[in-house]
């Protein structure tokens, strides 16, 4: 390739015909930062806050993140969720500091001005001034209106339990975002029947959100880079798998079935990360127990375009959240969860399979590691360009693994939406 | 609430404690399995988990099987930037004692240093001990690792 003449270009620069070069720009720029906060994360789109499990009673809230702003999802008296801005609409103070919490009201500390659950201002000291010595001293002026004033309030779509939200009034149905395909799969983990949740993981990846999105569209590393994967057959190159997309490609679905093709299946033999030798001292890690509504498949990881990466990887169920901050870092956080009716067996096989996940799992601690060292390159050498080629230039669903067909689906429509001249 | 233990018992904790903190972090993985009885537990896990009472922990060992399983997944099969960590330990807070074990607590820092990069602070958190005595000497029978950096900076590797 012919590299462009500054080390620091202002615009990224894309390869070719189509998105199977990915320009470091695209993860250095603030400038298209911005852009991806405003066009992805704040308008058009749906994000994930939280499943319902988590606010299972009357004024239960936990405060959580859309892009970089802070919100609060709560159950009112009417079982109602919402979900409203932690900005107070006064003099705009985060005012919702706990991470979790039962409330009647949201009063913001710096003037006591006092929201619903759903995020009307209900009151504000002094409005009507101080009466002193037949005077009135002060107030708001005569045409403040509380009902101007109330929080930022969400559109909320919830479905199976799960708590999506957008800043956009105007964003199409929860279900058209997803699309059927997808839908499906969503459907498929998510069919109503009550969750239970186990537990938080947190971690600060050190590296572009896009990054994470690609790394759960990139179904050619987990049998190289995770040689747990490997050898237990979780995840290999010969298992049966699909990559499907949305019609517009920013949602995916990496589906396989774990094989019973041996350890020395010949498809492994090229691949250095395969240990033959290596024996679990504690086989109950991978204590599987197929459950009903797998129908089939023992790994299905759902990207949903920005914001959530919903994980089935065969016991072990979570919701994977992405909280950008800023262009070079995100929050990833993990809501571990199980079904209600679960057996105490199955919620601690659950539980003992959380090991393989999360910020120190088996096959995740070291997503975060390689996420971080693409970063570092970019920031150095911004004008270059990444390859995902692997299985062609197109961005069409496959009956194999073999392929970076959804991380150039995703920047299809990514330079669709980031491209727009509106 | 504290109790009052012998002065070798005090010593043995004391040398247990040091000692563990020395395996880990001086890259001696083999050794630190041999720190816990057979059926040991350990768990590293977020406080915010610990004080809810969710179960979901970090991590969530039991037994040497498991233990010895970690120690080779971060000899062989995690890729992972190479790093120090260093431990520092509180002295043991003894909330109880008797003829088979002893129950304890200490306030632990590990600060991280990857090569030719500055030291930070990892990891800040306690321990919550059940500390069995065996013919070899003090076991772990639990050790709990309850952490205040729920977020962690990208990854653990090592045992805390």
């Amino acid at each position: 390739m012919s590299e462009s003449s500054t080390v620091f270009p202002d615009l990224p620069h894309w390869e070719g015909d189509g998105t199977h070069r990915i320009p470091f720009l695209a993860y250095t720029s603030e400038d298209i930062y911005k852009r991806e906060l405003e066009r992805l994360f704040y308008k058009g789109h749906w994000c994930y806050v939280g499943l319902e499990a988590e606010v299972p009673n009357p004024g239960d809230f936990i405060r959580t993140a859309i892009g970089e702003r802070s919100v609060i999802m709560a159950r009112d008296t009417s079982g109602d969720i919402h979900v409203v801005e932690n900005v107070c609409a006064h003099r705009g103070m985060r005012f919702c500091r706990e991470r979790h919490g039962n409330r009647k009201e949201f009063v913001c500390p710096y003037h006591q001005w006092t929201y619903t659950l759903g995020g009307d201002l209900q009151g504000l000291p002094f409005r009507r001034g101080l009466k002193q010595d037949g005077k009135v001293l002060g107030g708001m002026p005569p045409d403040f209106n509380t009902a101007e004033h109330g929080l930022t309030k969400l559109k909320v779509a919830r479905r199976g339990g799960v708590v999506f939200a957008s800043f956009d009034a105007q964003v199409e149905a929860f279900e058209s975002y997803l699309g059927p395909t997808i839908l499906h799969y969503f459907d498929r983990m998510f069919s109503g029947r009550k969750l239970r949740v186990l537990g938080y993981n947190r971690q600060r990846i050190p590296g572009n959100w896009k990054l994470m999105q690609e790394n759960i569209k990139d179904p050619y590393h987990p049998g190289l880079l995770h040689t747990w994967f490997v050898t237990f057959g979780l995840w290999r190159a010969d298992n049966k798998s699909q990559l499907k997309m949305d019609e517009h490609r920013r949602h995916a679905a990496m589906i396989s079935t774990r094989g019973n093709q041996g350890r020395s299946a010949e498809q492994v033999t090229q691949v250095s990360s395969f240990k033959e030798s290596m024996q679990l001292h504690d086989p109950s890690f991978l204590d599987v127990v197929p459950e009903p509504w797998w129908n089939g498949p023992t790994v299905v990881m759902t990207t949903i375009f920005p914001s959530v990466i919903l994980q089935q990887q065969i016991n072990s169920i979570s919701t994977r959240q992405i909280q950008p901050r800023g262009h070079g870092a995100f929050d990833f956080v993990w809501t571990h969860f199980g079904f209600e009716d679960d057996d105490e067996a199955m919620t601690q096989r659950r539980l003992r399979q959380a090991n393989l996940f999360g910020p120190a799992g088996f096959v995740s601690a070291d997503d975060g590691e390689v996420i971080e060292f693409s970063q570092q390159s970019f920031e150095s050498k911004p004008f270059h360009r990444s390859l995902a080629e692997m299985g062609g230039k197109g961005t069409e669903d496959t009956e194999h693994m073999v392929s970076e067909t959804l991380i150039r689906g995703m920047y299809r429509y990514w330079r669709s939406v980031m491209e727009d001249r509106k | 609430m504290s109790a009052v233990i012998s002065a070798d018992d005090w010593v043995e904790l004391n040398r247990l404690y040091a000692a563990y903190a020395s395996a880990v972090d001086g890259g001696d993985w083999d050794a630190w399995p041999e720190f816990f009885t057979d059926e040991g537990i350990y768990r590293l896990q977020p406080r915010e988990n610990f004080e809810r009472g969710l179960p979901l922990a970090t991590l969530s060992f039991k037994g040497k099987g498991m233990l010895k399983d970690r120690v080779y997944g971060i000899k062989e099969t995690l890729f992972h930037d190479p790093y120090y960590q260093r431990h520092v330990t509180g002295a043991p807070l003894v909330h109880s004692a008797d003829a088979g074990k002893i129950e304890s607590e200490a306030n632990y820092a590990v600060f991280r240093t990857k090569l030719s990069e500055p030291t930070m602070v990892f990891n800040v958190g306690r321990y919550i001990d059940i500390v069995a005595r065996t013919p070899a000497g003090l076991r772990f029978a639990s050790r709990s690792c309850i952490y205040d950096s729920e977020l962690i900076p990208n990854s653990i590797i090592y045992p805390i």
